[in-house]
């Protein structure tokens, strides 16, 4: 007699989590050497040099921190001092206006290089240049033409999500059944019907899948974006937290971009159902 | 016979090869015709071009020389008025079997409300009997069922010819027969003109008013019109039972088995006007020189003008 699969893998997450946390625990227990120093020098050096305390924070302190975060995520008292809630909407935010960007220009042009061989062949050395280039290559290019940090870093997530929707919608366009396309022939449809009621449902899990990655990647570059250009976010608050020597902050905030990144996922994994068809 | 509602003038399809193997001549100078309101079954070997005729003539393939008028008209691209049935049914998976039909039907009648397109829809799924199963998705049907639903697909179009390429090879023997009585319900009904191809000789029979029997690819040609024989009222269960039923069958057997090759391996036998032969196989009257066979002299069939034995007469 089992218990259910769910049930048993949940069993398993939870033994590894409380073994991780375990580890975690002791290691952060230890003690190094003290040193005897004058008490006002002792107030400087802080707890890591006056008691040996290790400089990596435990579970404890970490779990303390963020349940301190949680409970007032949304304060904003001045530049530098923001609620984690302010600076992950910050960023979710700028995510999402350079995500829908690379989505008006994804499609389209995904949809001629999936409908036209020839524009296929036209464009292909272009993508195939612009494709590897990282993201964040084009920041000094984005902050020099566009002059505003904010709308740089928006074009960087853009850019660096448009390639995997592209070379998918283009895939899926191209990888409709002849035989659908034939009904439509058949049926005169026009070209704008047929991509409609045609091309588009039958490339959507295709087109998809390629938006699910785009939003991965969109989530992983913004963190790396907002060190970069700096003020509000989640990738600034990771950066600003290094220099106040915050590691609690920064381990909660890793905690919160894995979060969010999961959710935003899980989100692109419902769409992925509703247009999903059993064939 | 009525005038030509189909009519195929010498045509011809070749296929470009790996380069340097030059083209492949699948067939060549095919003539055919269908009169309005007839049944017509083509039946041949795989390989020699069935489907592309059927694709020409649906409008989506284009012959490499020669030409089809199909309704007064020269075939030149798809249309509503020539309704196609799938081999492999070709329904949308992410439609219902009620969405697929109401494609079409919006497409027909773009004017429509859809209220109306819904109506219309479900008549034809009804006359296929599937209302029952209209909101199903294909992948929740069983093959003949989703069949039924490229029938019901085609017929709501209200199409003056329909075009169907094995619509039933997919099937199972007793799906297929259940298919093949709601074909001749809704060919009493509607009386559409029919193209269908065929591998099923029985099938043929008892669909057909006259069977066109194309030779082995390659530079395959329609050799023979085969007039069905059977009485009209002929169904599934006393087909066989009709004396006529075995000089038909055994003459298409013997084209198939034999003369389709023998024919292919030589041209020349092919008659100077490139039309087929009309042959009208049936159990021997007092005209016959060969009792109870049927007229296939196997010279051939170079018959445009003469009259062979009774049997065979010109187009």
């Amino acid at each position: 007699m089992h218990a259910p699969l769910a049930l048993r893998a949940a069993i398993i997450s939870l033994l590894l989590f409380m073994g991780l946390i375990g580890v975690w625990h002791l290691a952060t227990l230890q003690t190094g050497p003290t040193i005897t120093m004058d008490p006002e020098y002792a107030k400087l050096m802080g707890s890591t040099a006056t008691q040996g305390k290790s400089p990596m924070p435990g579970p404890g302190e970490v779990g303390a921190k963020l349940w301190q975060h949680l409970r007032d995520p949304f304060y904003d008292r001045g530049t530098n001092d923001k609620g984690i809630g302010v600076q992950l909407v910050y960023s979710i935010a700028r995510v999402l206006t350079g995500y829908l960007l690379a989505i008006a220009v994804a499609l389209p042009l995904g949809f001629l290089i999936g409908m036209s061989p020839l524009m296929a062949r036209a464009l292909d050395p272009f993508i195939q240049v612009l494709k590897p280039i990282s993201p964040l290559a084009w920041m000094p290019l984005a902050l020099y033409s566009i002059k505003d940090s904010a709308i740089s870093a928006i074009f960087v997530i853009c850019i660096c999500s448009v390639w995997p929707m592209l070379l998918n919608t283009a895939f899926g366009v191209a990888t409709v059944r002849r035989e659908w396309l034939n009904v439509a022939k058949t049926l005169e449809m026009s070209p704008g019907r047929t991509a409609l009621r045609v091309i588009l449902p039958a490339a959507a899990p295709t087109i998809l899948t390629g938006m699910r990655i785009s939003i991965g990647i969109a989530w992983l570059v913004i963190v790396a974006a907002e060190m970069l250009v700096g003020g509000t976010g989640i990738g600034y608050f990771v950066w600003n937290e290094w220099n106040n020597l915050s590691i609690t902050n920064v381990i909660v905030a890793i905690l919160c971009i894995g979060l969010v990144g999961m959710l935003l996922d899980q989100l692109m994994a419902r769409l992925q159902r509703v247009v999903a068809y059993a064939d | 016979m009525s005038r030509a509602f189909i009519s195929a003038q010498r045509l011809t399809r070749r296929f470009p090869q790996a380069p340097g193997a030059g083209e492949l001549t699948v067939f060549e100078d095919v003539c055919f015709s269908v009169a309005e309101g007839e049944f017509a079954c083509l039946v041949g070997h795989s390989g020699c071009g069935k489907t592309t005729i059927l694709n020409i003539l649906a409008g989506l393939d284009q012959p490499t020389a020669g030409h089809i008028i199909a309704g007064g008209k020269h075939v030149e691209g798809p249309s509503l008025d020539r309704a196609v049935i799938f081999q492999g049914h070709a329904l949308m998976p992410w439609l219902s079997a009620l969405g697929n039909v109401e494609l079409a039907v919006s497409s027909r009648y773009p004017g429509w409300a859809r209220r109306q397109v819904r109506e219309h829809a479900m008549k034809f799924l009804a006359l296929v009997h599937l209302d029952g199963a209209a909101m199903k998705k294909p992948a929740q049907l069983s093959g003949g069922m989703k069949q039924r639903v490229g029938i019901a697909r085609a017929l709501a179009i209200g199409p003056r010819m329909l075009l169907m390429d094995e619509p039933f090879s997919a099937l199972d023997a007793l799906t297929r027969g259940a298919l093949q009585d709601e074909i001749v319900a809704i060919r009493q009904a509607t009386k559409p003109t029919v193209f269908m191809i065929t591998h099923d000789i029985d099938e043929a029979l008892l669909l057909a008013d006259k069977i066109l029997l194309m030779t082995n690819g390659p530079k395959a040609w329609i050799a023979e019109v085969i007039e069905n024989t059977l009485p009209a009222d002929r169904t599934r269960i006393d087909l066989h039972k009709h004396p006529n039923y075995y000089p038909l069958r055994n003459h298409l057997l013997d084209f198939l088995v034999v003369r389709s090759r023998e024919l292919a391996a030589h041209a020349e036998l092919r008659s100077k006007d490139l039309h087929p032969a009309v042959v009208r196989p049936a159990v021997a009257s007092t005209t016959d020189h060969t009792a109870g066979a049927v007229a296939s002299d196997r010279s051939g069939h170079a018959c445009n003008g003469q009259i062979a034995s009774g049997h065979i007469c010109a187009v």
